[in-house]
């Protein structure tokens, strides 16, 4: 790989996600889903809200760990209004993601006793029946990338009916090796691109179940000229982006 | 009007074995700690806690207070899980109401208003219905038919909080840039416990803030509590940021 890193690759992976959403708000969560929101407002999407993680929403496009002029308030309790009204695309992570897109933040083991407690559910069940949501993987592994998820706290495509299918939209998977979506007849998780240098069986070794592979699989794309500039001169200067993603 | 204030040590003395307890704040967020630690001393046992948690959910745990949490999340924030609340869990020592945080919302609305719950579409599909047995859906009776979940109202015995600025009366505000969901704990519980940084006279009261950031009136509290640093090692600005330092030593004692 020359001219940009695989951070990078996902960096831009991660904006695309935004670039068709329009004129609502940006929930990343995490490091490099917060570098994507906001090249995406630089770039594909200026219309995207951006809140600064508390209670405000951003007028302008700081560098991570930066501040920036404010347009709006948005404390948790008119969070959750967004949520309800659907105007929102969050990126979680996943400490367990299975291949219809269940996620899984909550724990590890029998939910009784289990042997790893994490967050808990937290707003993952309303955020999937609601609104776009979309997953970010820093470390494409079989222990991510399960047959069945311990405990669904996002709903994926198995799961979602009726109600809770209404506005179910569960977009991408961005990880360090691929884009991940579920454009398949029955939702099914597929390869939607894999990143430069990286193999479809790379992929598929990395993951705990049979990924749908279309014929011709394409290729993540390549950063732009612009884009490695507002990375690298003003989101992430610090080179946030490739602890989380080493050049591999 | 009638002087609310009392010492911490009488403001807790009202639980009882087995109580339902509320906890304002959000994560390691202007969490009433000095209430919390006022509990931790008392024989109190075996309560319900109702929290979007973080370290006091976490201490009432490792204290052995706690019989079950109602809870969306239990997080430090900065540091993401609390130790003390994974122990108690991967001990499988504690009941759990785990449910989506939009989910204990709707049921501390539904107890402020007095309905036996509210309708919410969070939670449909997950694994929050799963481990929740007791919890139910309820169709629409209009033409779309819709089946959601009927988040019971969280009925609270005692809601605990901590806010800036109050005065004897129990009207009180907020300084920073969030009310959290304090005031939905306040009108969910029978006994309205509030801490707050400063005690002032109600006029000095009404012109330290906008009139929006008085969160909470004089009917919804009974009794006020002044705990300067009462939420430390939590947030509680403009007043203190959260003491980071503090915070991390809380987590390696809970964790060694």
């Amino acid at each position: 790989m020359s001219g940009y890193t695989r951070a990078e690759v996902c960096a831009v992976a991660c904006a695309d996600l935004f670039a068709d959403d329009g004129e609502i708000l940006a929930s990343p969560m995490g490091t490099m889903p917060m570098i994507g929101a906001r090249l995406a407002r630089l770039t594909s999407n200026p219309d995207l809200l951006l809140s600064d993680g508390e209670a405000y929403l951003l007028a302008d496009t700081p560098p991570l760990g930066g501040a920036a002029p404010l347009e709006g308030w948005l404390p948790y309790g008119k969070v959750f209004d967004v949520v309800a009204a659907g105007t929102r695309h969050v990126v979680m992570g996943a400490n367990q993601v299975d291949r219809y897109g269940n996620q899984n933040i909550s724990c590890l083991g029998p939910h009784e006793r289990p042997t790893r407690m994490m967050f808990g559910a937290r707003g993952a069940p309303g955020n999937t029946v609601n609104h776009r949501t979309s997953y970010w993987v820093a470390k494409h592994a079989p222990r991510v990338f399960v047959e069945a998820v311990d405990f669904a706290s996002g709903v994926g495509y198995d799961r979602a009916s009726g109600a809770a299918a209404r506005f179910h939209d569960v977009h991408r998977v961005v990880t360090n090796l691929a884009v991940l979506d579920f454009a398949t007849s029955d939702h099914a998780m597929r390869i939607a691109s894999v990143h430069p240098g990286v193999s479809v069986e790379d992929v598929q070794s990395a993951t705990g179940f049979s990924l749908a592979v279309p014929d011709d699989v394409a290729t993540t794309r390549e950063p732009t000229d612009e884009e490695l500039k507002l990375l690298r001169e003003v989101l992430d200067p610090k080179d946030i982006r490739s602890k989380e993603v080493p050049n591999g | 009007m009638r002087d609310k204030t009392t010492s911490l040590a009488d403001a807790v003395a009202v639980l009882e074995d087995g109580m339902t307890i509320g906890i304002g704040g959000w994560g390691s967020r202007r969490k009433p700690m000095a209430l919390v630690e006022a509990i931790l001393a008392t024989p109190v046992r075996d309560l319900t806690i109702v929290s979007f948690g973080g370290p006091d959910v976490g201490m009432l745990c490792a204290a052995g207070k706690v019989r079950e949490v109602v809870f969306g999340f239990v997080s430090l924030d900065s540091i993401p899980y609390d130790p003390n609340f994974a122990r108690a869990r991967q001990a499988g020592e504690l009941a759990v109401r785990e449910l989506d945080e939009g989910m204990v919302v709707a049921g501390l609305r539904a107890a402020a208003q007095r309905l036996p719950f509210l309708p919410i579409r969070a939670g449909l599909g997950s694994d929050v219905m799963t481990y929740y047995p007791g919890l139910r859906t309820v169709r629409s009776p209009y033409a779309d038919g819709e089946e959601l979940v009927a988040m019971p109202a969280l009925d609270l015995d005692v809601a605990f909080v901590h806010l800036n600025r109050a005065d004897a009366h129990g009207n009180a505000c907020y300084l920073g840039p969030d009310p959290y969901f304090d005031d939905l704990f306040c009108l969910a519980a029978r006994h309205r416990v509030l801490s707050c940084e400063r005690i002032v006279p109600t006029a000095e009261l009404v012109g330290s803030a906008p009139p929006q950031a008085l969160l909470l009136n004089r009917m919804m509290v009974d009794a006020v509590v002044e705990a300067p640093g009462g939420a430390g090692f939590t947030s509680c600005v403009p007043d203190y940021g959260r003491d980071e330092t503090a915070q991390r030593a809380y987590a390696e004692t809970a964790a060694s």
